[in-house]
C-alpha cells in the first residue's frame, strides 16, 4: 500500500472582511486595559516610573504591531463552512485546528454580539453538541448573514432525527 | 436533540388532596432511626472538635472555665442539629407513581423535586458504619443528565437520606426494573451475572498507586502542622538535625524517606482497602451495571448500559510495572475529569487479564493490534525530554554557583537532577511506545502516556465530532492529533501526534461520510 496522501481541504468561506476592525479593536483594548493602569502608575509614583513606564512601552509595541498585522493574518487563516451534514471551522494558524460538527449530533445554535461587534454589524454563531469540547464558534460573520445560518442550521437539526449523544 | 422541561415545581399546595386520592402510591416518610444517627454523629463531630478546644482553653486559664465554654456550647449546637433533623424528618415525604418519583421537604421553603421515571438513569445506594449500625441507606436517584450546552448542567437528583435497607434496595429495584423483561439469558441466582470479583490480593496493588507518595507528603505537612499547633514549630526540623548527627546524613535520609513511603503506603492501602474492600461488578437484568463495594461505608452505584460509550484501560506506572491496570467506564453523565473521582471505576487496579476480561464482558471483545505511530512522535518526546534536562542542569549548576551548600545538599540537588534528567528520558521512550490507535468493528481504539497509560475503546458511534489539532512544530514533523469528541467521560479523547495523512483516512473510516466531504485524496 502506498502512503497515503489524503489532506484536509481548508473551510470555503473567509469571513465577514469587518471582522478584520472588530479584531484589531479588541487587541487595542486589550493592550490599552494593559498599558494605562502601568503608565498612570508610572506617572504617579515617580521612584518607580522606569519599572513601571518600560514595560508599558513594551506592552504598547508588542500591542501595536499585532493589531496591525494579525487581524489581516486571521482573516486570512480562519475559514468556515457549513454544509448540509456539518458545520466545518478551521481557526489558528501556529496552532491549526479544524472542527467538524455533523449536523446530527448539533443540539444549540446562538447567535451572539456584543457591544463591540455590534458596532461593526457582526455576529457570532456558537454552534455546540452533547460534548464539553464540541462546540465550534463562528465569530466574525455579517449579522444578518448569521441570523440566516442560524435559521437554516435550526432548521437543518431539527429535521434530522436521534437524541445527539 | 433534548427538549426538557424543568422538573422542578414549586409546591401549589394540592397534595393534601392529592394524598387523599393517591390511596395506591402513597406518600412516605424517611426512617425515624435518621434522627438516631444524625445525633450520634454530631455528638461524635463535638467531642471530637470540643476536647482539643476544651484542652486549648484549659492551658490558658482553667478547667472549670474551659468546661463553662465549650459544654453549653456543644449542647446548643447538638440541640440545633437535632431539632433541625426532626424538622427534616417530619417534613420530608416521598412517593413513587407510575410515572414520577416525587420528594417534598421543608416547613417554610417547601420544595418539591419530581423526576420522571423513564429518565432515571442511576440509583445509588450508600450506608456509613454508623446507619448500618441501624440498617439505614441513602438512595441517591439521578437522571444522568448533563445539558449539552455550557450553560444548563442540569442533573437531576433526588436523595433520600436515609431509608431502611429493605426500602432501599425495593427503590432501586422498582426504579430500574423499566426495561427488565427479555435481558440476558446469563442469569445467575440472584438474578444478574457477576462480571468481576474483587480478591483480597488485589490489596497489593494499592501501594503502588500515586496516592503513596501524596499520602507521604501529607503526613509530611501534617507533621509540621501539629508542631506548629503547639508553638513548636522547629521541633521536626530540630529532630531531623539530631538524627543526622547520630547517624549521618545519609543514613538519615534513606531511613527517613523509607520510613515516609511505609506510612503512604499504609495510607493508601487503607483508604483504596476501605474503598474496594468486597467490590463486586454485575449486570442486572434491565441492561443496568451495578458496582457494590466498601468496608465501612457500602456503597452501590448502578448505571444504565445504554449510556456507555466505551471503557478506559487505565495503567499508571507502578501499577503497570506489576502488571495490572484499571478499568473505568465512559459513560454518558459520569464526569471522569474531576480529580481523585472513582465513580467510573468498574474495577479498581487488578491483573490486567482480570481486567480485560471485565471490560470484554461490558463492551465486547476489545483484543487487537494497534498500529504505531511515526518515528517523529518519538523524536518530539525526545526534544520535550532535552528541554526538562537543560532546565533541570541549569537548575542545578545555578544553585551551586549561586551558593556554597554543604556537600549533602550538594549531592542531594546533583542527584535529584540527575534523576529526573533520567526518567525524562525514559519517559520518552515509554510515552512513544504506548502510543497507538486502531478501528475495530465498534470502537476506535487510542493509547497514550507513560506515567499514566490510558487505553481508551470508545465507541464510533457515540463521537459527535471531530477537533483536529497541528502546530507548526507538528507540521514540520508531518504530525496531527485527532480529538474525537463525545457527550460522555471527559467530552473528548485524543490520538496524539500521528501521521497526519494516515490519522484523517483513519477519521474517515472509523465515522463514515463524516470528514469525507472535507478530504482532498490523491486522484481526487
Amino acid at each position: 500500500m502506498s502512503p497515503s496522501t489524503t489532506t484536509l481541504r481548508p473551510p470555503r468561506n473567509r469571513f465577514d472582511p469587518r471582522a478584520k476592525s472588530w479584531w484589531r479593536w479588541q487587541e487595542i483594548i486589550t493592550t490599552a486595559v494593559l498599558v494605562v493602569p502601568l503608565a498612570v502608575l508610572g506617572i504617579l509614583i515617580a521612584p518607580a516610573r522606569p519599572w513601571l513606564l518600560g514595560p508599558a512601552a513594551v506592552i504598547l509595541l508588542i500591542g501595536l504591531v499585532s493589531a496591525l498585522v494579525s487581524p489581516v493574518w486571521k482573516h486570512r487563516v480562519h475559514r468556515w463552512e457549513v454544509t448540509d451534514t456539518a458545520v466545518y471551522a478551521l481557526t489558528g494558524y501556529f496552532w491549526r485546528t479544524w472542527r467538524i460538527a455533523p449536523m446530527s449530533r448539533i443540539q444549540t445554535v446562538d447567535t451572539t454580539q456584543g457591544p463591540l461587534q455590534r458596532s461593526f454589524g457582526l455576529s457570532t454563531v456558537v454552534v455546540t453538541t452533547a460534548s464539553s469540547a464540541g462546540a465550534v464558534k463562528l465569530e466574525g460573520l455579517d449579522h444578518d448573514e448569521a441570523s440566516a445560518l442560524a435559521a437554516r442550521l435550526t432548521e437543518l437539526t431539527d429535521a434530522t432525527p436521534g437524541d445527539a449523544t | 436533540m433534548t427538549d426538557e422541561q424543568p422538573d422542578t415545581a414549586a409546591l401549589d399546595g394540592s397534595t393534601g388532596t392529592a394524598e387523599l386520592e393517591d390511596t395506591e402510591n402513597p406518600w412516605l416518610r424517611l426512617h425515624p432511626d435518621v434522627l438516631k444517627v444524625s445525633a450520634i454523629f454530631i455528638l461524635g463531630a463535638m467531642i471530637a472538635a470540643g476536647v482539643p478546644t476544651a484542652i486549648g482553653i484549659a492551658s490558658g486559664t482553667s478547667w472549670p472555665i474551659a468546661l463553662a465554654w465549650v459544654v453549653p456550647g456543644a449542647a446548643l449546637v447538638i440541640g440545633a442539629v437535632v431539632l433541625s433533623e426532626v424538622i427534616r424528618l417530619r417534613t420530608t415525604r416521598y412517593r413513587v407513581t407510575g410515572l414520577r418519583v416525587e420528594m417534598t421537604s421543608g416547613i417554610w421553603f417547601k420544595r418539591r423535586r419530581s423526576l420522571a421515571r423513564e429518565r432515571i438513569r442511576s440509583v445509588d445506594l450508600a450506608a456509613n458504619p454508623i446507619e448500618r449500625i441501624f440498617g439505614l441507606t441513602k438512595v441517591k436517584v439521578g437522571t444522568g443528565e448533563t445539558g449539552g450546552g455550557t450553560d444548563s448542567t442540569t442533573e437531576q437528583t433526588l436523595t433520600l437520606d436515609s431509608v431502611h435497607k429493605t426500602e432501599a434496595d425495593r427503590l432501586r429495584a422498582e426504579l430500574l426494573r423499566r426495561n427488565a423483561v427479555g435481558a440476558g439469558t446469563e442469569v445467575g441466582p440472584d438474578g444478574g451475572q457477576r462480571l468481576a470479583t474483587w480478591e483480597p490480593g488485589w490489596l497489593k496493588y494499592a501501594p503502588l498507586s500515586f496516592l503513596t507518595p501524596m499520602l507521604a507528603g501529607v503526613v509530611i505537612g501534617a507533621v509540621f502542622q501539629v508542631a506548629d499547633w503547639f508553638g513548636r514549630g522547629g521541633l521536626p526540623v530540630e529532630i531531623v538535625g539530631d538524627m543526622i548527627e547520630e547517624y549521618g546524613a545519609w543514613t538519615a535520609l534513606v531511613v527517613g524517606l523509607v520510613a515516609f513511603l511505609i506510612i503512604g503506603a499504609a495510607g493508601s492501602l487503607l483508604l483504596q482497602g476501605e474503598a474496594w474492600w468486597n467490590h463486586r461488578l454485575d449486570r442486572e437484568p434491565g441492561g443496568t451495571l451495578r458496582v457494590q463495594r466498601g468496608l465501612m461505608t457500602l456503597r452501590s452505584l448502578s448505571l444504565e448500559e445504554k449510556r456507555i460509550r466505551g471503557i478506559e484501560l487505565v495503567e499508571p506506572l507502578g501499577v503497570r510495572a506489576a502488571g495490572a491496570g484499571r478499568l473505568d467506564v465512559v459513560a454518558i453523565g459520569l464526569k471522569t475529569d474531576q480529580e481523585g473521582s472513582d465513580l467510573s471505576t468498574l474495577v479498581p487496579a487488578a491483573p490486567l487479564d482480570t481486567t480485560r476480561a471485565a471490560a470484554e464482558a461490558v463492551i465486547g471483545p476489545i483484543a487487537t493490534d494497534l498500529a504505531p505511530h511515526p518515528k517523529t512522535a518519538l523524536t518530539r518526546r525526545l526534544r520535550w525530554a532535552a528541554i526538562a534536562v537543560v532546565v533541570l542542569v541549569a537548575a542545578a549548576v545555578t544553585c551551586h554557583l549561586l551558593w556554597s551548600l554543604p556537600a549533602l545538599l550538594s549531592a542531594a540537588i546533583i542527584l535529584a537532577a540527575g534523576g529526573s534528567s533520567v526518567f525524562a528520558v525514559w519517559t520518552a521512550f515509554d510515552a512513544y511506545k504506548s502510543l497507538g490507535h486502531a478501528r475495530t468493528r465498534r470502537h476506535l481504539v487510542s493509547r497514550r502516556g507513560s506515567t499514566r497509560r490510558a487505553t481508551v475503546h470508545l465507541d464510533r458511534s457515540g463521537i459527535i465530532g471531530w477537533r483536529i489539532t497541528q502546530s507548526v512544530f507538528q507540521k514540520r514533523m508531518g504530525l496531527m492529533t485527532l480529538d474525537a469528541t463525545t457527550a460522555a467521560g471527559k467530552g473528548h479523547y485524543a490520538v496524539i501526534d500521528a501521521d497526519e495523512h494516515e490519522i484523517l483516512d483513519f477519521a474517515d473510516d472509523a465515522v463514515p461520510d463524516l470528514l469525507r466531504p472535507f478530504l482532498i485524496r490523491e486522484g481526487d
